[in-house]
């Protein structure tokens, strides 16, 4: 009883010290800040959740024919797409894309890089080839894109903080109309789900941008969900190979530590 | 604990054991070690925390074989870990998680050790020594998250070294030197990455050191125990062999399953998003955030409105628990016959987590849904934290009755068994 006084006591105290700083408050400005993201349900997440095989492929023909205009995807070789885990296109499949991209020819017989008019030599891309990046370097891509520097896909998921719902949620967030207080910068797009509201991407997504060979009607909600799987392929590659070694390390844990429990009671039996 | 049971038994072991006494030595300490026999589930996490330093220390061993320590490769050697190099991903989630599995551990064996006033007389060094480990700890913790060259790799470094120059205000330019000197140029850059990763791949072998010395210290006086009374005699202890071994193994292996959930299904949950961006010295995050085993102490600094002082509140709150031992007047050593003191215990606990809150949100952030400013909590947070050491430990051991303490260890264990 005299120790419930005590702890009520500590709180009375507590909250006396608190009383000065209610005395202080700020009323926060109009805020800019970004709209909790919205999650469509992900295949992918929990302990059990696996890629969407589909989805990855059809994310890929999206990165492929619409983010990679202004996107790279330094950190995936055209020979990953055939990885376990991941799209899981065939090694024909992936030989085949990767020869219809050009890439910077190796030094030739007389150890040129460029052709006899000054231009690089190129040569068709190998399965061992990392996609080619859009632009030749940032300052490129900035003096092509009203300044801003479109950034490498290859963690955009991971690098995020809600991660593959921010990603869906930036995807799908245009076309709304900005509020009368918000004023938007030249050239730059309204997007609520971005920070600050003021994104300089313009809507990528359009309904029916990307034909899907397998029959999959093509809205933006669609594209965005199938990119955004396919990113979140791209920055946690091993996921599908981490959840089923995951799986036999923790039967085995709980395996050996029931054991270890009965020689525990065993070997104490005697002694408590 | 004096006077060796151990006898060799064949030529070879009697030969060694007048040249190098290996095997007497780790049948005294390994096996028949008195160990007192009412120890209970918060004295695993020594062994945990020793299974930690060796996880971290053989993963990292291996990282430290794929990795470049150079600004413009760093990152991408990370990835190209978790990418290309053979269950790379797995040292690089094991050695991550594992960072923040040591100080979960670490943080259990040390409230373990107030709560049972382990550090009371005569094991002050133990505790001291300890207290050495934890700062050691905090250090290799902060350069290995510098690493990845993340942006809060980055910025996390540029922060922490800065702490420094607060010392600016007292002699001017003094500070300044300091981080010059730590950075190895004027800007956290390369040479300052070569630098935090050869300190980083030593100071593991320095806490391995300090935890001989602490274990060693450990084994002169015996182990303390809940009771907090002293061992009488034999009918108190258990040998270390197989008793201790078997339990600490299977809490071990509870542990393993906690720590392997982290790796195999959550392994990104206890980092920071951003640090998968690369660094860039001209963008800083919205945000930087330390890691968050460092949050109450990021609290702690941030809750004070002056840097030098903030930066000395930091270090203080380390500096007084080296103290501890001679803080705490009181001759009851376990909070179980305390009833005044446990309650301080307590709120202690719950102070750090709230301190802990209070470092993971911005510093302009409020409390909850409140308008109550959150740097206020933390401010009261900061005060009581030095109040509990600095005047609740020394008074409320001259002013509390302490309950009636046991006889002896056996004699308490038995009260609770029916008898044989």
């Amino acid at each position: 009883m005299i120790s419930m006084k005590r702890t009520l006591l500590a709180a009375l105290v507590f909250g006396a010290l608190a009383v000065p700083a209610l005395a202080q408050n700020k009323v926060p400005a109009p805020s800019t800040e970004a709209f909790e993201p919205k999650n469509p349900g992900w295949s992918f997440n929990g302990p059990f959740g696996m890629y969407d095989r589909g989805a990855l492929q059809r994310g890929f023909q999206v990165y492929k024919e619409v983010c990679s205009a202004c996107h790279s995807l330094s950190r995936i070789a055209f020979r990953n797409l055939a990885d376990k885990g991941g799209p899981e296109f065939t090694v024909k499949e992936v030989a085949a894309l990767a020869g219809a991209y050009k890439v910077p020819a190796e030094p030739n017989e007389q150890g040129k890089t460029t052709d006899d008019m000054g231009q690089p030599l190129t040569r068709p891309a190998v399965a061992s080839d990392y996609f080619p990046p859009p632009f030749a370097n940032e300052k490129a891509a900035r003096a092509a894109m009203n300044g801003a520097y479109p950034p490498d896909l290859s963690l955009i998921v991971k690098s995020r903080e809600e991660h593959e719902d921010y990603v869906y949620s930036i995807l799908t967030g245009f076309g709304q109309k900005p509020p009368a207080n918000e004023k938007m910068a030249r050239g730059m797009n309204y997007n609520p789900y971005f920070p600050r509201h003021q994104i300089a991407m313009p809507p990528p997504l359009s309904e029916g941008a990307v034909m899907y060979s397998d029959g999959t009607k093509a809205t933006i909600d669609q594209q965005a969900r199938d990119v955004v799987t396919f990113l979140t392929w791209a920055g946690e590659p091993k996921m599908e190979e981490r959840k089923q070694m995951g799986f036999k390390v923790m039967l085995f844990l709980i395996g050996f530590a029931t054991l270890l429990f009965f020689t525990y009671r065993k070997v104490w039996h005697a002694e408590h | 604990m004096h006077g060796s049971r151990y006898t060799p038994n064949s030529g070879i072991e009697r030969w060694l054991d007048r040249r190098l006494p290996i095997i007497r030595f780790a049948q005294e300490h390994l096996s028949s070690y008195p160990t007192p026999r009412n120890l209970n589930i918060w004295y695993v996490f020594g062994g945990i925390l020793t299974f930690c330093l060796g996880v971290q220390i053989i993963t990292g061993i291996v990282l430290a074989m794929h990795y470049t320590p150079d600004s413009r490769l760093a990152f991408d050697s990370v990835e190209s870990i978790m990418r290309d190099v053979n269950s790379g991903w797995l040292l690089r989630y094991v050695h991550a998680n594992g960072a923040s599995m040591f100080f979960l551990a670490v943080y259990i064996h040390m409230f373990r050790g107030l709560y049972y006033g382990s550090y009371k007389e005569p094991r002050e060094i133990i505790w001291i020594l300890g207290v050495v480990l934890y700062i050691l700890m905090m250090a290799t913790a902060f350069l290995g998250y510098t690493l990845p060259w993340g942006q809060m790799s980055f910025w996390g470094a540029t922060v922490i070294t800065n702490f420094f120059s607060a010392f600016d205000s007292l002699i001017p330019g003094f500070g300044t030197a300091i981080v010059t000197w730590l950075w190895g140029g004027f800007g956290v850059d390369n040479a300052t990455l070569h630098r935090f990763f050869s300190l980083h791949y030593l100071l593991p072998f320095v806490i391995a050191a300090v935890v001989g010395l602490h274990i060693w210290a450990l084994h002169v006086p015996g182990n303390n125990n809940p009771l907090g009374i002293d061992v009488k005699g034999p009918q108190d202890t258990l040998p270390f062999h197989p008793y201790y071994t078997v339990k600490d193994l299977f809490y071990l292996s509870c542990f393993m399953i906690v720590f392997a959930y982290f790796v195999f299904f959550s392994p990104n949950t206890l980092g920071h998003s951003i640090n998968y961006a690369p660094a860039n010295p001209l963008q800083t995050p919205e945000d930087i955030v330390p890691e968050w085993y460092f949050l109450p102490f990021y609290a702690i600094l941030r809750s004070i409105p002056d840097k030098l002082m903030g930066v000395l509140a930091l270090f203080g709150s380390l500096i007084v628990l080296v103290l501890v031992p001679w803080l705490d007047t009181s001759r009851v050593r376990s909070c179980r016959f305390r009833p005044l003191y446990k309650q301080f215990f307590w709120i202690l606990l719950v102070d750090c987590v709230i301190l802990g809150y209070c470092g993971s949100k911005p510093v302009d952030a409020m409390l909850l849904s409140t308008p109550v400013p959150l740097v206020w909590i933390a401010r009261i947070g900061t005060a009581y934290y030095f109040l509990h050491f600095l005047i609740v430990m020394p008074i409320a051991g001259l002013i509390e009755t302490p309950k009636p303490i046991p006889d002896s260890i056996a004699k308490s264990v038995l009260a609770t068994t029916p008898a044989e």
